[in-house]
Formats: C-alpha cells, sequence, structure tokens
C-alpha cells in the first residue's frame, strides 16, 4: 500500500466526512504543501539500522561485573537521511524570532545573533571540560571574569553569582543568599513579600526557601501599593520580590520610597530582573536600593531560547549578601584568577554549590558576545528603542484595544478584554485569531491583575515597519471582533499544522510517551 | 548597530506619534537620582570582526580537550557528535522559539520532546520521564525533594559514590528547603552497606551507577529494602551511554532516576549547557518537577501535542508548585533525541561497547605500572586508581606535558587525605591507541 492510501484508510470513514466539513484544506496525505505530516521517530525506524557507523570493537573481556544489559532498550534504527528529514520537518512546525513577529509579553523574544552561536562553539570554549587542570583553562576564566565585569557595571552591584542555570534558578540563589545573610546575622525571618502581578516563579521560589508568601496588592496606575506594602512591613519580613519594570509593562515610580521602607525593617530588596531589557544602560539597579536582582541572559542578553532553554540566570548581589553567594567564585588573586571551589579563606560563608561545575559557559560566551557588539552605548540604545517600539505599538492600539492603564509604558505594553466585552470572544480566541494571520501571539492572561490579559513586547529587534504591519494587523482583528465575527475567533486557528488541541484530555488520562502497546489497542479498536 | 533596525528617521517618526519630544520623557518614572545621563564606563560598539577576534583569542588560551590526550570524565564525558546533530539544532525554528506553550506554533518542539521523553523512559527502564531539568545535579536534588514529598519523610541517604557536586547541590537543597541528609564518605573499592541506613524515618536512598568512582553495582537488594521501609530508590547516573551496556535502573527497581544526558549531542561547554534528565514512574508523575509533554487531539480529531499537567507548575499554581523550575534544557535535549535518534539501538550499544573497550584497554596498560592499582572490581567507561603519591601532582606534571590525564580525587576532597593518592580516569570512543600509549608512558616516568 502506498503512503498515502495508508494515510487515507487510518481516517475512520466518519471522521473524514467530518473533516471534509471542518478541515480547511484537504489533502489525501495530509499534508499540505510545504507542512509535512511526520510520524514519531518510534513509528518509523527498524532494528538493525543506524545512522552512526562505528567501528567494531576488538575483542576483549567485559569487565561489567557480570551487568550486562539483558533486555533490547525498544530504540528506533534510522539511518541519517531520515533522521534529518525527520526534524527538518519538525522544525517546520515551528514559529520563531526568525519567522517573525514574536510578541510574548515578559519573555523578551529578540533576534539571536549568529555570531554568537559561531563564537560558542569555538572549541576553546565548547570543547574544554569544567574538571581540566585550572592551568589549562585561563581563558575560560578571562571570559567569566570580563562576562562579570560587564554585567557588575551594568547594574552597578559589586558582585555576581554566575551559576544560577535560568531565572528561577537565580531567584532561588538569591533568596538563598538572603536567608544566609539573615542567619549570619542571628536572625530568622519567615515571610516573602511578593506583589500580585508577580511572576509565578517568585512565590515558587519564596516557598521553596522556606517562607510564607505574603501577596502585595497594587494601586490603580498598575503599581505596587505602597501604603499597603509598608503596612505589612515589619522584622519578619526577610525580603520583597519586585519585578521591575514590573509585569504591567510599567518603572515602579515609588522604588526608592520601597527601598528605605525595607531597609528601615533589616529585609532585603529583590528585584527579578526578567524586564532589565528596558532600562540595560539608562538605569542601574544600585542605584534603585536593589540588593539582589538576577539577570536572564535568554532575555536581556539574547541568548537563544531554544524552545525552553538552556538559560542562564546570573545574581548580582550588593557588598551585604556578596559573602553568601554560592561556590564556585572566581576571585582576582595576585597574579591571576583564582577559582574557589570549596567553603573556605574568604568563601567561608558561601550558600553552597547550586549546580554542577562552573555554570552555563555556552549562554556566557554568547551573552557577552552580544554586549561587547553592543557596546556601552549600543545597550542603552536598546533600552531607548525597546521602550520606544512598545509605546509605539500602545498609541497605535490604544484606540481599537484596550490599555490596561493610562500614561507611557516601559519596554512592553499591557492591554485587558474590556475591547472584547460582549463580543462573546475571549483573549484566548483573540490570540489564536493572531495566529492565523502569521503571528506568535503575546502574553495571555499574565499578569494576573488585569482581567483577560495581552501583554505585548515588541523588543528592539523589529522595524517600524514590521510594528505598522503588526499594529495593523490588531487593529483589523479588533475591528472584526467589535462586528460580530465570532465564528472567526473560535474557529482559529485554522492555517496551523494543527488546530485548537485538547489540553483537557491531555491532563485526564496523560499519555507522556510513545507506547506501542497502546498503539495496538487504538487499531484493534 | 547592526542588530537595531530603527533609524534616527524612525525614531523622531515615532516619537512624535506618541506626543513626546524625546526618549526621555518615556523614562520619565524613573526617579532623577537614579537615572544614568551619560554611558556605563564601558567600551563602545564593536563589528563582527572586532568581537570575533577579541572572544577568539580568549578561546585560543584555552587547551581543547580534542587537542591533547584526553581522559577526564567525572559527569562529563567527551563523545563524538554527528556533524547532523549541531546542524539540525542550529535550525532557526528550533533555536529562536520559545516555551512551546502555544501548541499550534509548536508542533515541532512537543513533538521532539514527546520523543525525548520516550527515549529517556526506555533508556532508564522507567515509564515516564520529563522534558528536561537544567543538569544532573539539580535533577538529582528535585529527585530527593520529590521523595520527600512522596513519602511525607525528610531524611535522605546519600552514597558515597554519588558525584560531589551532585551531594554539594543537595546539602544546599537540604539547608534551605529544610530537610537532613545522611551522606556517607566517598568509597572508591569495597562496596558500602546502606542497608543498614535505610530506617522508617528515611525517605529515599540515592546511590549512582557506574559511581562516581567508576564502579558499577547491581541495587536490586537495596531497592527492595527501601520498599520494605517505605522508602524510595534514587538512581543517579552521570554517563547515560552506560545504559547502552549495563541494566537499567529501573530494572534494578528504581523509583526516581536523576540523570546527566551530556554524553549524547552535547559538548562539554566546560560544564554546561547541560542536560537534566529525570524519569520516574506512572503513579509518581503528579509529583514530578519540571515540563511534561503529553499526546492530545485538535479538534479535528488529528493527534498532536501539549504541555500537560501544568498544575503542578509554577506558573499556575504559584506558591504551592511541585519545583521553582520553568526553563529548562530544550535545546540540549534536542541535540539529545537527534543523536539518540542517529545512533538508534544498534548505534547505541555498539557505542557504548566502544567505550567500555577503550576503559578495559587503558585499565589493562595502567594497572601493569608498579605500586598503581585498580580500585575498581567492575566499571564502564571511567575507573579509578590508586597512585603511589599524591594524585594532584601527577596530574599537573602530566598536564605540563600535554596530557590531561584525569581528576584527582582531591580537588573534591581536599580535607580527605586518604583520597590524595586517587586519580579518576575515563576513556570513551575518542580515545586512541597512541594516546593510551602516550599515558602510560608518561605516568610511568612521572611516578618514576
Amino acid at each position: 500500500m502506498s503512503d498515502w492510501s495508508r494515510a487515507a484508510s487510518a481516517l475512520p470513514a466518519e471522521d473524514r466526512a467530518a473533516e471534509e466539513l471542518t478541515a480547511p484544506l484537504e489533502t489525501i496525505t495530509g499534508n499540505r504543501g510545504l507542512e509535512i505530516e511526520e510520524k514519531l521517530i518510534f513509528e518509523q525506524g527498524s532494528l538493525g539500522r543506524s545512522g552512526v557507523d562505528l567501528v567494531e570493537p576488538p575483542a576483549f573481556e567485559a569487565r561489567l561485573g557480570g551487568l550486562e544489559r539483558q533486555q533490547a532498550i525498544g530504540l528506533p534504527g534510522l539511518s541519517e537521511p531520515q533522521v534529518v528529514r525527520h526534524f527538518t520537518r519538525l522544525s517546520q512546525k515551528n514559529y520563531a524570532i526568525d519567522s517573525g513577529l514574536y510578541p510574548l509579553g515578559s519573555c523578551t523574544m529578540k533576534h539571536n545573533p549568529r555570531l554568537n552561536e559561531k563564537l560558542a562553539r569555538l572549541p576553546g570554549f565548547a570543547d574544554i571540560h569544567p574538571l581540566q587542570p585550572v592551568s589549562t583553562v585561563p581563558g575560560a576564566f578571562a571570559l567569566i571574569d570580563t562576562l562579570a565585569h560587564w554585567l557588575k557595571t551594568l547594574t552597578g552591584m559589586p558582585a555576581i553569582a554566575l551559576s544560577p542555570g535560568a531565572g528561577a534558578h537565580g531567584e532561588l540563589c538569591g533568596i538563598m543568599s538572603i536567608r544566609a545573610a539573615l542567619e549570619a546575622r542571628g536572625e530568622r525571618r519567615s515571610r516573602v513579600l511578593v506583589p500580585e502581578s508577580a511572576h509565578g516563579t517568585n512565590p515558587a521560589t519564596a516557598a521553596a526557601c522556606g517562607y510564607t508568601v505574603d501577596p502585595v496588592p497594587g494601586n490603580p496606575q498598575g503599581r505596587v501599593d505602597v501604603r499597603a506594602l509598608k503596612a505589612k512591613l515589619d522584622t519578619d519580613v526577610a525580603a520583597l520580590m519586585l519585578t521591575n519594570p514590573n509585569t504591567c509593562g510599567l518603572f515602579e515610580n515609588e522604588i526608592l520610597e520601597i527601598a528605605d521602607a525595607l531597609r528601615a525593617v533589616g529585609a532585603f530588596f529583590y528585584c527579578d530582573g526578567a524586564n532589565f531589557n528596558a532600562i540595560v544602560g539608562r538605569v542601574r539597579p544600585a542605584d534603585l536600593g536593589i540588593d539582589c536582582m538576577h539577570l536572564n541572559l535568554h532575555k536581556t542578553f539574547s541568548t537563544p531560547h531554544g524552545g525552553g532553554g538552556p538559560g542562564s540566570g546570573p545574581v548580582a548581589l550588593s557588598a551585604g549578601l556578596a559573602p553568601h553567594a554560592p561556590l564556585p567564585w572566581l576571585v582576582h588573586g595576585a597574579d591571576r584568577l583564582e577559582l574557589i571551589e570549596h567553603r573556605e579563606g574568604k568563601a567561608q560563608q558561601a550558600v553552597g554549590r547550586l549546580k554542577g561545575f562552573h555554570g552555563q559557559m555556552g549562554m556566557f560566551v554568547r551573552a557577552l558576545a552580544y554586549m561587547m557588539s553592543h557596546g556601552a552605548d549600543g545597550l542603552r540604545q536598546v533600552a531607548e528603542d525597546a521602550v520606544l517600539n512598545a509605546n509605539y505599538l500602545r498609541v497605535r492600539l490604544e484606540s481599537d484595544l484596550s490599555p490596561a492603564f493610562p500614561g507611557h509604558c516601559m519596554h512592553e505594553v499591557l492591554f485587558d478584554d474590556r475591547f472584547l466585552k460582549e463580543t462573546g470572544i475571549t483573549t484566548l480566541d483573540f490570540a489564536k485569531a493572531l495566529i492565523d494571520e502569521g503571528y506568535h501571539p503575546m502574553t495571555m492572561y499574565f499578569p494576573l491583575v488585569v482581567h483577560g490579559a495581552l501583554l505585548i513586547e515588541p523588543t528592539e529587534t523589529e522595524s517600524k515597519a514590521s510594528l505598522d504591519y503588526f499594529a495593523g494587523t490588531l487593529k483589523a482583528l479588533a475591528a472584526k471582533a467589535r462586528r460580530g465575527d465570532t465564528a472567526h475567533f473560535h474557529a482559529a486557528p485554522r492555517w496551523t499544522p494543527r488546530r485548537r488541541l485538547d489540553e483537557t484530555a491531555a491532563a485526564r488520562q496523560p499519555c507522556l510517551r510513545w507506547d506501542p502497546a497502546a498503539v495496538d489497542r487504538r487499531v484493534e479498536e | 548597530m547592526r542588530y537595531l533596525p530603527l533609524t534616527d528617521l524612525d525614531r523622531g517618526e515615532m516619537l512624535t506619534a506618541i506626543g513626546v519630544d524625546s526618549i526621555d520623557a518615556l523614562f520619565a518614572d524613573v526617579p532623577p537620582a537614579a537615572r544614568l545621563d551619560g554611558l556605563v564606563d564601558l567600551p563602545r560598539a564593536m563589528g563582527e570582526l572586532e568581537v570575533e577576534r577579541a572572544i577568539s583569542h580568549m578561546a585560543s588560551r584555552n587547551v581543547a580537550a580534542g587537542s591533547v590526550p584526553f581522559f577526564i570524565g567525572g559527569g562529563a564525558y567527551r563523545h563524538h557528535i554527528p556533524a547532523a546533530v549541531d546542524h539540525l539544532i542550529q535550525r532557526g525554528e528550533f533555536l529562536t522559539s520559545y516555551t512551546p506553550y502555544q501548541p499550534e506554533l509548536a508542533q515541532g518542539t512537543l513533538q521532539y520532546l514527546f520523543e525525548f521523553q520516550t527515549q529517556v523512559a526506555l533508556l532508564t527502564g522507567m515509564q515516564v520521564a520529563n522534558a528536561s531539568l537544567y543538569d544532573g545535579a539539580t535533577a538529582c536534588a528535585e529527585a530527593v525533594m520529590m521523595a520527600n514529598r512522596l513519602t511525607r519523610r525528610r531524611k535522605a541517604v546519600l552514597s558515597g559514590g554519588l558525584h560531589p557536586h551532585y551531594r554539594e547541590v543537595c546539602e544546599t537543597y537540604a539547608r534551605f528547603v529544610g530537610f537532613e541528609l545522611d551522606a556517607l564518605d566517598p568509597a572508591p573499592g569495597p562496596a558500602e552497606d546502606l542497608n543498614e541506613l535505610v530506617g522508617r524515618d528515611v525517605s529515599c536512598v540515592v546511590v549512582q551507577n557506574p559511581g562516581f568512582f567508576g564502579e558499577i553495582r547491581d541495587y536490586s537488594d537495596l531497592a527492595r529494602n527501601c520498599h520494605d521501609a517505605g522508602a524510595l530508590l534514587v538512581v543517579v547516573v552521570t554517563e547515560i551511554l552506560s545504559l547502552g551496556a549495563i541494566v537499567s535502573p529501573g530494572e534494578m527497581g528504581a523509583d526516581i532516576v536523576a540523570a546527566e544526558g551530556q554524553s549524547l549531542g552535547n559538548a562539554l561547554n566546560f560544564g554546561g549547557p547541560h542536560l537534566g534528565l529525570f524519569a520516574s514512574r506512572d503513579k509518581f508523575v503528579r509529583q514530578m518537577p519540571g515540563r511534561l509533554v503529553g499526546q492530545t487531539v485538535d479538534v479535528d480529531g488529528r493527534r498532536g501535542w501539549v504541555l500537560t499537567l501544568s498544575t503542578r507548575e509554577q506558573h499556575i499554581r504559584r506558591e504551592k508548585a511541585t519545583s521553582n523550575i520553568c526553563t529548562n534544557s530544550g535545546l540540549c535535549a534536542l541535540a539529545f533525541t537527534i543523536h539518540l535518534a542517529l545512533l538508534g539501538e544498534t548505534g547505541l550499544t555498539r557505542l557504548a561497547r566502544l567505550n567500555h573497550a577503550a576503559a578495559v584497554a587503558l585499565a589493562e596498560r595502567l594497572e601493569r605500572i608498579q605500586d598503581v592499582r585498580l580500585l575498581n572490581a567492575a566499571f564502564f567507561n571511567e575507573f579509578a586508581l590508586r597512585l603511589p603519591g599524591p594524585a594532584a601532582a601527577v596530574v599537573d606534571a602530566l598536564a605540563e606535558k600535554g596530557t590531561l590525564a584525569g581528576i584527582p580525587a582531591s580537588r573534591f576532597y581536599p580535607d580527605q587525605p586518604e583520597l590524595a593518592d586517587v586519580l579518576v580516569v575515563a576513556a570513551t570512543e575518542m580515545v586512541t591507541t597512541e594516546d593510551i600509549d602516550r599515558l602510560e608512558r608518561e605516568l610511568r616516568e612521572a611516578l618514576a
């Protein structure tokens, strides 16, 4: 049987009939031009085939202690052309910054320069082992030290902990350092204040470190309610975790007052630096009274998101927290950089290790290449253009969508769903219709403090023409919604490899791996 | 600036559209005392050529593993990565996409993660695997915390064969998250008796196989003893390739597997990014940390994939989440998936055999050297030697000659003089017979 007839006959007759009515495009194969249906590797491979040619090992006597694997693993065998085609086809089912504007608020989806990829792959970085004698890796230490210098200069902070693997890991590092500093002065505090608009990682981190999370309400202007915050402050508060600019895309204009109030009760000021892109080169967090801030190298400093990682989450620390930075430390010695891997000497009070080895070196190379490319002048321009682009979208859209808060925004602009009121169309429907127009949706339903949130972050790497086209699309969609074309929105998306997926079913009966038995059962039915 | 599309003309037009005179007006909410008027004290912008020159210079000062005879493992292994792997992961649709929260636009990422989860489950012999964590060490700490939640106990026993960094990460989490550890001393050589320690207050026992000193052991009895005491067995694997040759943790009765997946598809990268693997039993899935991809159908009844069971995760559950983890190691997982797809069952098992053959050949040569003693009864591609003197000095002497001979145990355990003479040596398929000849010769010279 040929592939296409097998594909067609795999569908039960009634499904085929239903599909003729609803599917946006009917083809014999299920393929749609450039977009090809692709089975799992487990459904394509066969035993005995391999895409890697390896020499036959010489005859030798195994020393596995009788623990040789007895059972087959069940991995499919594919040739190199099959593998290359498989993953190429999969890639074509993804949206990416390389293919278009990716306005995910709070995620900073900016262009990922390819120079950075090239440099991270130099054998002098990619092919060095973390446990080589330190005398054989002076260039690696020089790179880490240079990166640290740039990040310290940009934040105004005296120390930087580089080992955290991502932003949330950086938060953990920061809150652990804060707890260590409190314990060093003989204090045990029990609460961490977290604004209601915070990223979910903030309360999760505070709770993981043994703190009770105490939510802080916002004010009508989309900032922290400073009076409510002050009412919660006492000597039982370990820290405030504040995102600035906040997740509403607004600068916390009373931040110095907040910092003073925290200092007055001996609490620490943690800043979630997810939105550092808005202020890099224009504002140093140290000048805002911040004690501790994580930076997402995969946001502000352009290391690729890679479909969900790897990230890197260095943490800038004040002088008071620096002695508690996690291991390992890289410090300036008499004539060279010294690596401290144990709690000894200067590092006596260090929080222990948070991760294996020395941190995300591959990301360090990329981030440094990014910063050196921009320079002090270019980084400041990054913040300015990011803020300019977001505000330009704000004014282009304010009469068609409903801005959540009045006035200028920083690098991202927040709308609520009032503009969809009584249309029968939700934020989700609106976003799915945007997919059909060729855009990745904005961040939806976050932050939680506004109803049906749509958070748009264009970043500085979009041109004015790109923003105009995007704004035009959103305006036209909003008009379509106002006209009552609800069916269009409810049916969206139509032009994607898959249409809306049943997430409830996925969670109710989880199928988390390919299972030949399950496939057999389906065929029998 | 080559990455910034706006021209000054654009900027002017946009400011006019916004209704402000200058960009400064958009930063008006910044308190005046905190505004930087000028540039920070850092170099100005550079062209691609200049950046490449500066950073390449730093790279050139390091001794790349591929340029010398190289025998270092210890949780990061140098293997050959087929050219197709790096080519495919650099496709922009993979490299520059976000976490697949919008499944209609991310079926590519979701499908490969589903394939990845399946591969990890098969390799480890477990029922279910997540979409990756940061690295093996953090996966290990997450495994202990998951066992604590499942058993409602708060004390974990750590084998002395656990990688010291994994142990240290567990210690950090234990201190701040609030649980107890009973960590055994590092133990090259004879087996520890862990059974004695599995009390009714123990949530899990954590063992590593092959152990940090390379020893392979059967933990089936320990698994039974753990289960009898209501505890879980966590098996750590830092060399995932070993599972192409030896009995899997699942077959031994492991409840949770925390592993490092760098060996497949991923370069050494000076220790990061690497790839945390995490697998367990179906019945524990709702206590697992990290993202999970699940199969479902779309409105047309066509098979597709979504992120699922996210009610465990921080963006939904906030302070009640199973873990605070958000970003994982997506692209490293893709490299792993592609490499393993290329290898297939026959390729993987042959690669594992090649590694074991190289290590056996090396061990046979080195244990012949006078006063050098092999400490392992069984091993995969790494083993421990006791030298007649401090291993660190030997490693430094050989590094001077251009051979990276292994890891002196003292680097991890500076306060344990009984380990000062222990050297941990690895041999993968990358090691040639000339490399082995040279290590043997230089080791003899250094010890003479």
